[in-house]
């Protein structure tokens, strides 16, 4: 298990860094804890606490039966009872079952008491598609929960960040939740020297360039990536905004992206009805419209249940080639 | 019948009953009037559950309750200026009037609402009570909830997950028979509510509901027993709902023979009988009770309609903890080799 204990630089895979964030968490504050379905034994279902129980025990590191809604309540409880709890959702496809405790229980307790509770409570899950899982395990619905006041969210695409707002989500007096993207799990990087904990308030210019903005988060980062690149050996100096917290928005990195570049593309790996795309592509609209020189452009998924084909799934996603024609289109 | 409690314990006993009754009926009153709004679930007729289970526990064991509350947080110490002025929607009100009827809070007492969402309250009791093990201490969370809940997954994932990590809950179910208009036998194939918290090995009793007396020994025997660490318990009160489900209903799905039946066992007036058969209550008393409540509940009602509203500009107050950073200064940060 190669965790990180003193930081040069080291590589290491985002599953390792969510791992050292969660090990350094439960080291430092014994309100710590970690629970959800086959955390403990199994080691995580993308092994991302393995090791964690034969290091901090049961009581902490505690495997749950499959009861979303119970154990992310729960979870919500032993907040507000004190504690710092840490809750794995498995994957966002089943957070669905514990929509009712996020949405009426976390997300609204300290407006609803008048300030009287706060509940810190943070929520891991993994989203996203791209693993030939087909439609039922292959939602992207981080976009859904940046609708909900009352919650911060969360979509750490670096390895550093993987770590390091997890460390932030466990400091912050209300609920958090991470969308952790299940294709990154194996991505190898090396884990950026300075302070572990990062701040999750701003989006961050993952590249800098003039002619178009790439407005993107979580998986489609580097999707995103890969198109800057291709598009630079046309000519073409696309610069990306990676915006790691859907809620509350960095409004202000993103429009001063927009403003330089005059034109932007939001990339989104939901659908586009409805879409975080959406919302992003609206604030433009009204902030930023006479900056533009076109019309904002979305690459999203279609509008279909995931498929399991390869060559179908591959159709239905956001994909390099799907951005870099997008970004022709807009620039043509 | 035994009677084996003071004076001073069945006067209290009695008090309390007859302070949720008379806060209702005002409470209905003023619904009339306009000066309150939107659903208000009457507690009328369920009052011995809340007066005979409440008190058992100490000040700091946490209270989870449902919208059906205003008898909960009474009971619980909680003002009755603060619970009316919430059910005005004024500042002044226990949740600083952003949650009505159906969202009484109050953190000095551990009363963690007024949760309006059916079964929504037994996870969050669940949470409450892990801290308490995970942290060493050796107190109670009393969650109540009604027969509809049992219907929710939540209430079947919430047994479960107590009794597997022995968590200190008391589930305490106010059966009072209906699901808002649904009859429990029209909605359980199993009717007994306890014999399903059997299901999941957690320890079960049933109790008269209308009983103040039968609640209070119950719930304490209930109490101590999580207290001394042996997990979770149920206590199923059977108890009956005298008025509609919310303000409004034509009541379609119940009989007015059947409702009266169960007036016949109202819990105040049953357990005056009890006192004055026991002589431990005189007709004096009486009159200084109801005079001593209304006097409070006049004083209640004047406080809130003399309160201020709060000002919109608090709107987008408390969504949030603080204030979350300045977005001003972007973050300019080159994409190295992180992958």
């Amino acid at each position: 298990m190669a965790v990180c204990v003193s930081l040069d630089v080291m590589t290491i895979t985002y599953r390792e860094a969510v791992r050292s964030g969660m090990r350094e968490a439960l080291q430092r504050d014994a309100r710590v804890f970690l629970m959800g379905e086959d955390v403990g034994e199994y080691g995580g279902t993308y092994a991302c606490s393995k090791g964690l129980l034969a290091e901090f025990g049961p009581e902490r590191i505690r495997d749950t039966p499959l009861s979303e809604s119970t154990f992310v309540g729960a979870g919500i409880g032993a907040a507000l009872g004190g504690m710092r709890p840490i809750v794995e959702v498995m994957t966002v496809n089943f957070s669905l079952l514990a929509l009712d405790q996020i949405m009426n229980n976390a997300a609204t307790l300290r407006h609803m008491s008048g300030g009287q509770f706060s509940v810190p409570l943070v929520v891991r899950m993994a989203t996203g598609a791209g693993r030939q899982v087909a439609a039922q395990h292959s939602h992207s619905l981080e976009g859904w929960y940046a609708h909900i006041p009352g919650i911060t969210v969360l979509t750490p695409a670096t390895i550093t960040d993987a770590r390091g707002m997890l460390l932030t989500a466990l400091k912050q007096p209300d609920p958090v939740f991470i969308f952790e993207h299940a294709y990154l799990y194996s991505m190898e990087g090396p884990l950026e020297e300075g302070p572990v904990a990062v701040e999750i308030s701003h989006a961050a210019v993952r590249r800098l360039g003039k002619d178009v903005s790439l407005l993107t988060f979580g998986g489609s980062v580097w999707k995103a990536l890969a198109a800057a690149e291709q598009l630079a050996q046309e000519g073409i100096d696309a610069e990306l905004v990676d915006l790691r917290v859907l809620r509350p928005l960095d409004r202000d990195t993103m429009l001063t992206s927009v403003r330089k570049t005059h034109r932007a593309i939001v990339i989104d790996e939901a659908w586009r009805t409805g879409s975080f795309a959406a919302e992003i592509s609206a604030v433009i609209m009204e902030q930023a419209f006479y900056d533009l020189d076109a019309p904002v452009a979305r690459v999203c998924s279609e509008e279909i249940p995931i498929p399991y084909p390869k060559h179908l799934e591959e159709a239905a996603l956001p994909s390099v080639g799907k951005i870099v024609q997008a970004v022709r289109r807009l620039l043509g | 019948m035994t009677v084996s409690m003071t004076r001073e314990q069945g006067l209290e006993l009695l008090r309390q009953m007859l302070r949720i009754r008379r806060f209702e009926e005002r409470a209905a009153e003023l619904y009339q009037l306009g000066k309150i709004h939107g659903f208000l679930h009457l507690y009328i007729g369920e009052e011995a559950v809340a007066v005979g289970s409440v008190p058992a526990l100490t000040n700091d064991e946490a209270i989870v309750a449902t919208y059906r509350e205003h008898g909960h947080a009474l009971v619980r110490g909680t003002s009755m200026r603060s619970l009316m002025a919430e059910l005005f929607g004024k500042a002044t009100g226990c949740a600083g009037g952003r949650g009505g009827s159906m969202h009484f809070f109050d953190a000095s007492r551990r009363f963690y609402g007024g949760l309006a969402i059916v079964g929504g309250g037994l996870p969050v009791a669940v949470g409450l009570a892990l801290a308490d093990k995970l942290q060493g201490r050796a107190r109670v969370t009393a969650c109540y909830f009604g027969d509809g809940a049992v219907a929710e997954g939540e209430f079947h994932e919430s047994l479960n997950l107590a009794a597997l990590w022995k968590l200190p809950v008391l589930f305490l179910c106010e059966n009072n028979l209906y699901a808002m208009g649904t009859a429990l036998a029209r909605h359980q194939s199993q009717p007994d509510i306890a014999a399903k918290a059997k299901a999941y090995a957690l320890t079960a009793h049933t109790v008269d509901g209308m009983d103040v007396l039968a609640v209070d020994r119950a719930t304490r025997r209930a109490v101590e027993f999580v207290r001394q660490g042996n997990g979770p318990c149920f206590l199923e009160c059977r108890t009956y709902r005298f008025r509609a489900h919310s303000m409004y209903d034509a009541e379609l799905y119940r009989t007015k023979e059947e409702v009266n039946e169960w007036k016949q066992r109202d819990p105040i007036t049953t357990f005056e009988q009890t006192l004055r058969a026991a002589r431990l209550l005189h007709d004096d008393d009486w009159k200084n009770l109801d005079a001593s409540i209304a006097t409070e509940v006049e004083d209640a009602v004047a406080f809130a309609d003399a309160s201020p509203w709060e000002p919109v500009e608090d709107l987008t107050k408390d969504v949030y903890s603080q204030p979350v950073g300045d977005q001003q200064s972007a973050i300019t940060q080159k994409l190295t080799t992180d992958r």
